[in-house]
This record gives C-alpha cells, structure tokens and sequence, in this order.
C-alpha cells in the first residue's frame, strides 16, 4: 500500500482520512470535459485537470477554487477540477488500461510524484505529450533544484506542482526530540509509539542515509541493509504500523509519539496541535516533488497555458498559502513574506539552505526495480 | 451471467501469464503462479479464515439473542430496533471503521477501561493488534448476519411455542428442538453473507492491524495496485474464490442443501 492520500490535514477539516481508500475518481474519470482532446496545437475551450485532494487553494466561503477563477477570468478557458488521485498507485491502475490501448483518459494535467515508479513509468511508456515550452515563458521561475530531475532531464513532459519533506515528526507531549532513525527505530521508550510511511520512496531512503548509504545510488547491498533494518523493527514491535497520511490523527492524539511523516501535512496541524515538532533526520531525509504532465490525447496548448499560469509566483504564492507545501515557483516567498509572513518563515515550507543540503532524492531506478517493489511490499506485511 | 462470466474469464487467463508490468504479459499455461502464491501467502490465507470465522461466530453469538429479542419481545418497537440495526450500513464502510480508530484508541474510553480492570496492562492497547482487526470485521458485517436471521425467527409462529410448551417442553426443549431448527435457514444465510465478504476483506487489517495482521485480500490489493504483478494477484484471486467455494460445499453438505435454500 502506497498511499499519499491528501496533501492537506484531513483531520483538521474533520474529514478524517475519509477519502484514503474510496474511488471517487472511477466516477469521476468517466465525466470528461467538453471541448478537450486529440492532443492537437488548438487551444481547448476546457482544461481537465485531476489533482489530488485539499491541494489548491479554496476559498471556504465561496466554495470555489479562486486561482482556477482567476485562470478562467484571463485566458476564458473554463477548468473541469476534478480531485481525483488519492494514491499514486490506484490512480495509475485506473488510466494504465485506456493509456495502453492509446485511449485518452480525458484529461489534459494530472498529478504524481517522483518517490514512486509511476511518473517515470509514464514517461518511459510515452504516454505523455509534450509541453508547449512557447507557450510557458514562466518557465524561468523554476528554482534550479528542479530544473534536471532524472526521470525527465530537460524538463521535456513535466513541470513540479508542490514539493515535500519526508523526516521524523513527534509529539512533545509524548517524548522528547527525535532526531534519528536510529531512535526511532531502537528507542525501548518509543516502541510500539511509532509508525512508518508505506511509500517506498519514503521509509527506505530514510533508513539508508542513517546506515550510512546514498539513497540516491541504491546498490542491492545499502538496499539489503535498510530492509533488515526496518523489517527488524516491525518484528521487535517498535513499529507500529505502516501508513499513508494516517498517522496525523494519531500523532495529534498521542496514541503516536512519533512518525515518519510529511512537511506539510504537519504544518497544516501544527495550527491546531502547537505540540507537533518536525526535523530531517540530522543525518538527512528526502525531498519528493509532484510533478504536473500531460497524459497522452490530452491537450498540450491548454495544459501548458495553465503550467504558464502558476508558474506566476504570484499566483504560486496564492495557492501555497494554502497547501503549505514547498512551492517549485522562484519568488512565492518573497510575496508571501508580505501576505503570510509566518509561512514566509517557516522551514517546513520555505527550507533553508542548511535543510535542502540534507535533503535526498530517491534514486528513481530503484523505484522501478521489481525486485526492491516485491521486497518493500513483504516489509509491509503483504 | 455476462458480467460475471466475462471478468472472471479474463482474471483466469490474466493468472496464467508470466512477465513483468515493463516488458508486458504473455500467456503460456503459468499455473506456477498458483504454487507460487500459495506458498508465499499461505499465512495470509490462514489468517483471512481465521479471522472470517471468528468474526462470524462472534457475529453469530451476539446478534442471536439480540434478533431473538426484537423478534419475540420488542412488540411494537420491533421496527425501531431493526432500523437501528441496519442505521449503520447508511454510513460508508470506510467511516464506520475510521470509527473504530477512535473508539479503541490508545488514550480512548475502552482501553481506559480495561486497563483499569487489568485485562490490559498499562501499556496495553488495542490497536493494531488482532483483536482491533476481527472487532472492525465483526462489527461491519453484524448487519448481514442479524437480518436474515430476523426475518427467520419472526416467521416462526408462537404457537408452535404454546404447543411445545402444552406438552411439557421446558423453555429450554423448546427452544432446542422448535426455536432453533426453525431458525436455521437464517443462521446459514448470516453465516455465508457473514463469511464470504469478510474472508475478502482487507480495509479492517489495513486501517485497524498492523502487517502482521495483513490477509489475502491486502496482499492481492498491493499485488496489483504496488507491485503491478497482474498475473499473481489474479491467481491469489482465484485461490481466495476456489477455497471459499470449497468452504461453501462442505458448509452445504454439513448442514444440508435444503437449509441453504430456506
């Protein structure tokens, strides 16, 4: 189980997780949008565009999207939303058949992330259509950590919608700093107070920065070592179980003293529990982006139309207030320096130098390697 | 017959395939993938039927005496009690086990409580452990086990009571020798409506165990949507259908065909 189930806290919005294992999207991916389509040069009159929940900016009063409007006011191309993708995984399993019979899916931009096999896997497939760099001179505004990821070196199919961190959270209440794996791995206080993410992109690489290893060059002896690791403490007990955003309500509560959890997703909690502390590990943690494509029969001018769009720091800086995670858009922080000068602040959204240093790439054949996915999967107990 | 036929006609073939997800399937007769998945998964197996039965006896064992009582002794609010029943089945699977995370949490009511009469020690919890697991199932599927089960004892005409007790039957007699074969037809149906769906499941293992209380159906929910190995998780599909129906005929026999159909 993969799952990165929404981006934003659940909890907070009393939500609870509720949408972790539904299948909205199976509906929802009949809807299609009109006027879309054929992957050809014409500008559509619609941009379908599926992302995963809580992961725009959302005006609660007005129950709108206030970028897409904004988008919408602009250009005149209208935006079918659809928050569709609850996991990578499931959301791959469902637009893998149609792909590989050459159907459309219906959509022009969809949403997955580069700690697991499926956005390279999309890439290497071909099922995906190129951007329309003409038409997305905002180009320029991404930050130079971005600009040459290895599944996609020249930035030829995909453009990062938000970044995260992957480290260590706990609750103050429950214990005092954890700032290893090592703890929290072999702490006797925190046993059975602790969970782990089920992404393979996310516990593993953890794990082999504190054996020492590079999680970006994983060689069948640092991935052998970090799977005995971990698997050793599913045995001991120490690890609780493994989760997707799960852990949030838990940790909140304090049935967890601490997880391998997400930046944003403790920002967001942080509003209501100032209990919750988050670190990179002091031996280092990952950095995991979201990257925006284009599926194949999707429409290129439109999606790029819409890439151009955010790549505005201003609008960048409009929707990042709201999902808390780390913005790929040079410039979001100086404009939220004046809108939301306590984000503005914050490592968890805006990492300082220091904290990008320590923060990892998965190697991303690794994540391809069916081997280390059967691996992973045995540690996760199925 | 067409809905059914054709995915599980296309499963079957997908099962015999061998490849990866990267370089594509092809089928050649890979019945391989069965011993494979029996062997690697045999303890999920184990734990899904386990688990199923279980949960299905205790479903049994609760609802019983419940359903007897609205049936027999609820009067005029035999209704109000059934729509309790069944109130939950109007919330989705997914928020009625979420539920349960709250409900057994470590700093919650119920393991507060039985900390306090030492059943748990101190330390003890809940969650995450069997128990939390075949709890979820049990609760999520009492519905499907005390309907049919209703709808077998209100059928019984008390009469067939006054008469056993006219010829000198203890309510204990009567109960074993009318009450119950009578409700038995109900009894077979929660069990199989009780066993079948929970012997598949995997969302109660997933969100209230820990991957040691994994079963079939989490393995085969990560075989296809994780690994991407289409071909064993259809062959632990067909495992999974082949043993419940094995199941099922020995149920049959046991109890006899003619209960099964009322």
């Amino acid at each position: 189980m993969t799952m990165r189930m929404t981006r934003r806290a659940l909890v907070q919005r009393g939500a609870a997780g509720v949408t972790l294992l539904s299948l909205p999207g199976l509906l929802a991916a009949c809807g299609g949008g009109g006027g879309g389509g054929g992957g050809g040069g014409e500008l559509a009159d619609t941009l379908r565009f599926s992302n995963w929940p809580l992961y725009i900016d959302f005006d609660e009063k007005t129950k709108k999207h206030p970028t897409l409007d904004e988008f919408t006011a602009k250009t005149g191309i209208k935006v079918d939303y659809f928050e569709d993708i609850n996991s990578n995984g499931e959301y791959f399993g469902k637009i893998q058949r149609p792909l590989s019979q050459g159907n459309s899916i219906d959509r022009d931009i969809i949403v997955l992330t580069d700690n697991e096999r499926f956005l390279g896997l999309m890439i290497d497939k071909g099922w995906v259509e190129e951007l329309d760099k003409d038409l997305i001179p905002n180009i320029s505004n991404l930050i130079d950590a971005q600009k040459s990821p290895p599944f996609d070196p020249d930035r030829t199919y995909s453009l990062p919608w938000q970044s995260g961190m992957t480290g260590i959270a706990w609750n103050e209440k429950e214990t005092g700093p954890v700032t290893s794996i090592t703890q929290l791995f072999e702490d006797p206080k925190l046993k059975g107070k602790v969970t782990a993410l089920n992404g393979m992109g996310d516990t593993p690489p953890l794990v082999m920065l504190d054996n020492g290893d590079d999680p970006s060059k994983v060689t069948d002896a640092s991935w052998t070592a970090a799977m005995d690791r971990i698997q050793a403490a599913v045995d001991s007990g120490q690890i609780r179980k493994f989760t997707g955003n799960d852990y949030a309500q838990p940790l909140s509560q304090g049935d967890l003293a601490a997880a391998i959890a997400w930046s944003g997703d403790i920002y967001q909690l942080l509003s209501s529990n100032p209990n919750l502390k988050w670190a990179l590990p002091t031996k280092g943690g990952v950095i995991w982006t979201d990257n925006m494509i284009i599926p194949t029969g999707g429409s290129a001018p439109t999606a790029s139309t819409y890439m151009n769009f955010v790549y505005d720091p201003k609008i960048a800086a409009q929707i990042a207030a709201y999902v808390a995670y780390v913005p790929p858009v040079e410039g979001t922080k100086e404009i939220l320096a004046k809108t939301d000068p306590k984000m503005a602040s914050s490592e968890l959204v805006f990492p300082s130098d220091a904290t990008l240093a320590k923060a990892h790439q998965f190697d991303s054949n690794a994540l391809n390697n069916q081997t280390y996915v059967e691996q992973w999967q045995k540690v996760l107990g199925a | 017959m067409l809905f059914f036929v054709a995915p599980l006609g296309f499963l079957g073939y997908q099962s015999l395939q061998t490849g990866t997800f990267d370089t594509g399937y092809t089928f050649d007769w890979a019945f391989s993938n069965y011993w494979d998945a029996l062997r690697d998964y045999h303890d999920q197996f184990v734990r899904s039927f386990l688990y199923a039965g279980i949960a299905t006896i205790v479903a049994l064992l609760v609802s019983y005496p419940l359903v007897y009582w609205i049936a027999f002794r609820a009067g005029r609010w035999k209704n109000v009690f059934l729509i309790l029943i069944v109130a939950p089945l109007f919330v989705t699977y997914l928020v009625r086990t979420l539920a349960w995370l709250n409900i057994l949490a470590d700093q919650g009511p119920v393991v507060g409580f039985l900390r306090d009469i030492h059943v748990l020690g101190p330390d003890g919890r809940l969650l995450a452990t069997s128990v939390a697991v075949v709890a979820g199932i049990t609760y999520n599927f009492l519905p499907f086990m005390a309907l049919p089960l209703y709808v077998s004892l209100e059928q019984i005409d008390a009469r067939l009571l006054e008469a056993a007790e006219d010829l000198y039957a203890s309510k204990r007699q009567a109960f074993l020798h009318v009450t119950l074969p009578l409700s038995a037809p109900g009894i077979v149906a929660g069990t199989l409506l009780t066993f079948i769906p929970a012997a598949g499941d995997f969302i109660n293992a997933q969100l209230l165990g820990t991957p040691k209380q994994y079963m079939v159906g989490n393995v085969i929910q990560s075989k296809f949507l994780d690994v991407l190995d289409y071909p064993s998780a259809a062959a632990l599909s067909f495992i999974l259908m082949a043993l419940i129906l094995v199941g099922l005929l020995v149920y049959a026999r046991a109890v006899g065909t003619e209960r099964l159909t009322g």
